[in-house]
């Protein structure tokens, strides 16, 4: 049995990528492509919305159809392109920054209209294009360029937020456990309505270099340490999840999504004028 | 239970019905059926004073006519997902205020980058900030023209009756399908909240344009090489012709591209797509200019009152005439600096404190030129009485 590539999907010549050396972006976009492979999509009807950061790059290395739009409104332009042509499969990839810093109500938004859109965050816990600043998902007393001295906020919890706000779908994964990532990320292309797959990454060049884990290894090794089984970290007592995260499928639900509403009210709407 | 289909069929033979009646109706109204009338299958807005009434309207009539109502989270998102629509296929527009359009620019900015038809309609409102929510203005004319970041050019339209609010939004779609552009449709609330007879057209009696769709080999075709006439032809997601779109400056293939010719080229590609057209887009009404001493400029609300200040004047034996701008930019110096020439004194009535409008002409007509300014910025429409005053 032969594995997909996903080498139809990506543009020729552009190689090697921007992302530094222990970034996840990559790692995501390969399991991607092999995803769109497995599922049999096809470039004409997938589209690609992306945002600005280093994720938001993503577009110039796919051949797909695609849309590379504002900071953290990728979400509301992926909305007008899937209301309008249901048909298409629509892929949103962001950073921490894009989807629940800048983007945080768009992302409320996608996900309390259960939109059928795919959203792929990768959550490096900073605003790596830029140079390294605080974002929404950095945590506390974490050194960053604008939190020298350490962060006085708080980290948003993705996921959380997501399964709260409606998503019909939440995976989290990461570039370490990256075949249990493949196998999500199918799930949340396949999945009808809002579909989340978190992934912490690493951030070698400048997260990880501000936290004492300069080598591309090193918050790799952190994943793989503090990572654990959705099972394994909900059997752990409240206290003790302190330090780990869970990994896996956290949400999956069947709720109507967004067009399937909008038909349904057309139809009553029909119904009274007819 | 008829089929879908069946259903739109018999929705858009009630519309036809429609046509050629007289009807009285609001100017927010019309605009809505001058975008139906375009072919306008998405809306996507925030609600905003004084622009609510075409949101609650479209929302109203898009589920019978087949198309999508959405209401976005604000006025950021309603930019954005009417940008998405347009690249999946559908002629789309949103409709805001003073406050709603400032949120919308950076997004209109990407319009403008990626040759993404659409309409934008902004019924002006006092400001500035929230201002007098309810109250008119005509002050957002230099917002309209520079609000976003970077340099570029805009087509923007302003309807004086209800009439206009029809045909002038039928005209903004036409001009953004054919120019690959978003168009700005600057009206105001005395034109949006007013009521008039209107006659819809028959469908085929005005045209409606429709964007070039790309022919020959799907794998050649690039979204930004233009034709002779400065525009490129669009697809549509899901068609055979994949393509990307990127606020990035880009190639002509829509992928990042940092080159400095290549970004010369793109930057002044946008901006002589629409200089190449200015005959077309430029449409101005005049009434009684041949022989005027004094000329009135106006644009939506004041162009009543001009018009029957003018009428005065020369009930009085004074030679007026006035010169009515439907499209504001690009701004039309050529007919301005010919009306100009044999004016002895020329009048800009307008509801904004700088004399936005007045400037303009003051550019076109050089410094020596008698210009006397009407301005209203305290929410009152400014009436002929207010006119005459300032003149005589």
């Amino acid at each position: 049995m032969s594995h997909a590539t996903g080498l139809q999907y990506l543009k020729k010549g552009v190689l090697p990528h921007m992302w530094c050396s222990g970034c996840g972006v990559g790692v995501m976009l390969g399991a991607l492509v092999r995803s769109f492979e497995e599922l049999g999509y096809e470039r004409k009807d997938t589209v690609v919305v992306t945002g600005i950061g280093c994720t938001g790059k993503t577009d110039d290395y796919l051949v797909t159809n695609a849309l590379h739009t504002t900071h953290g409104r990728a979400l509301a332009y992926a909305t007008g392109i899937k209301a309008f042509n249901p048909k298409l499969h629509v892929v949103v990839l962001m950073g921490d920054g894009d989807s629940v810093t800048i983007g945080g109500n768009h992302f409320l938004h996608a996900a309390r209209r259960n939109m059928d859109l795919t959203a792929i965050i990768i959550n490096n816990f900073n605003f790596g294009m830029t140079g390294g600043q605080f974002s929404g998902t950095t945590p506390a007393d974490a050194i960053t360029q604008t939190s020298i001295y350490g962060n006085a906020e708080r980290q948003l919890d993705i996921s959380a937020l997501a399964g709260l706000a409606g998503a019909n779908y939440v995976a989290r994964g990461t570039p370490y456990h990256v075949w249990e990532l493949k196998t999500n990320i199918k799930e949340a292309l396949s999945k009808k309505g809002f579909s989340v797959v978190e992934i912490y990454s690493p951030c070698p060049t400048h997260f990880g270099k501000n936290n004492k884990m300069k080598e591309a290894t090193a918050m790799l090794q952190w994943l793989k340490e503090s990572g654990l089984p959705v099972e394994k970290y909900n059997s752990l007592e409240k206290s003790a999840r302190k330090g780990f995260f869970a990994v896996g499928k956290l949400v999956d639900r069947e709720e109507p999504d967004f067009n399937t509403r909008y038909e349904e009210i057309r139809r009553r709407a029909m119904n009274l004028k007819v | 239970m008829i089929s879908r289909r069946e259903m739109v069929r018999n929705q858009e033979r009630r519309i036809m019905e429609l046509g050629r009646k007289v009807k009285l109706m609001q100017g927010n109204q019309a605009i809505v059926e001058g975008a139906f009338y375009a072919g306008a299958r998405f809306y996507a807005g925030y609600p905003i004073t004084p622009s609510s009434e075409i949101a609650e309207e479209s929302a109203k009539r898009m589920p019978l006519l087949g198309g999508i109502y959405m209401q976005m989270e604000d006025e950021i998102a309603s930019m954005a997902a009417i940008i998405g629509a347009s690249l999946a296929g559908a002629k789309s527009f949103t409709a805001t205020s003073g406050p709603g359009f400032s949120l919308m620019q950076e997004n209109l900015g990407l319009a403008v980058m990626g040759e993404v038809p659409c309409v934008v309609i902004n019924v002006q409102r006092s400001g500035p900030s929230t201002g007098l929510a309810t109250k008119p203005a005509q002050s957002d004319v230099m917002q309209i023209r520079w609000g976003r970041h970077g340099d570029q050019s805009i087509i923007a339209l302003c309807p004086a009756s209800v009439s206009e609010c029809f045909t002038l939004t039928v005209t903004a779609f036409n001009f953004a399908e054919k120019f690959r552009v978003p168009v700005i449709l600057a009206s105001d609330e005395v034109v949006g909240h007013m009521r008039e007879n209107i006659t819809i057209p028959s469908p085929g009696e005005l045209e409606v344009a429709e964007r070039k769709k790309p022919t020959g080999e799907p794998a050649a075709y690039k979204p930004f090489i233009a034709d002779e006439d400065g525009v490129a032809p669009l697809a549509s997601y899901g068609s055979d012709y994949v393509f990307h779109v990127s606020s990035s400056m880009h190639g002509p293939d829509g992928y990042s591209n940092n080159n400095p010719a290549n970004a010369a080229w793109r930057v002044a590609q946008l901006h002589k797509k629409i200089e190449m057209h200015r005959e077309e887009i430029i449409i101005t009404k005049t009434f009684d200019t041949e022989d005027a001493d004094i000329l009135f400029i106006a644009f939506g609300a004041t162009t009543r009152a001009s018009r029957a200040a003018a009428l005065e004047l020369r009930k009085q034996g004074i030679r007026a005439g006035v010169l009515q701008l439907m499209t504001i930019w690009p701004f039309a110096d050529k007919k301005i600096a010919s009306l100009g020439e044999r004016a002895k004194t020329v009048v800009v009535p307008e509801m904004n404190y700088s004399g936005q409008v007045a400037g303009e002409v003051q550019r076109i007509l050089g410094a020596g030129a008698d210009i006397r300014k009407v301005n209203s910025y305290n929410g009152e429409i400014i009436t002929p009485q207010d006119i005459l005053k300032a003149i005589l």
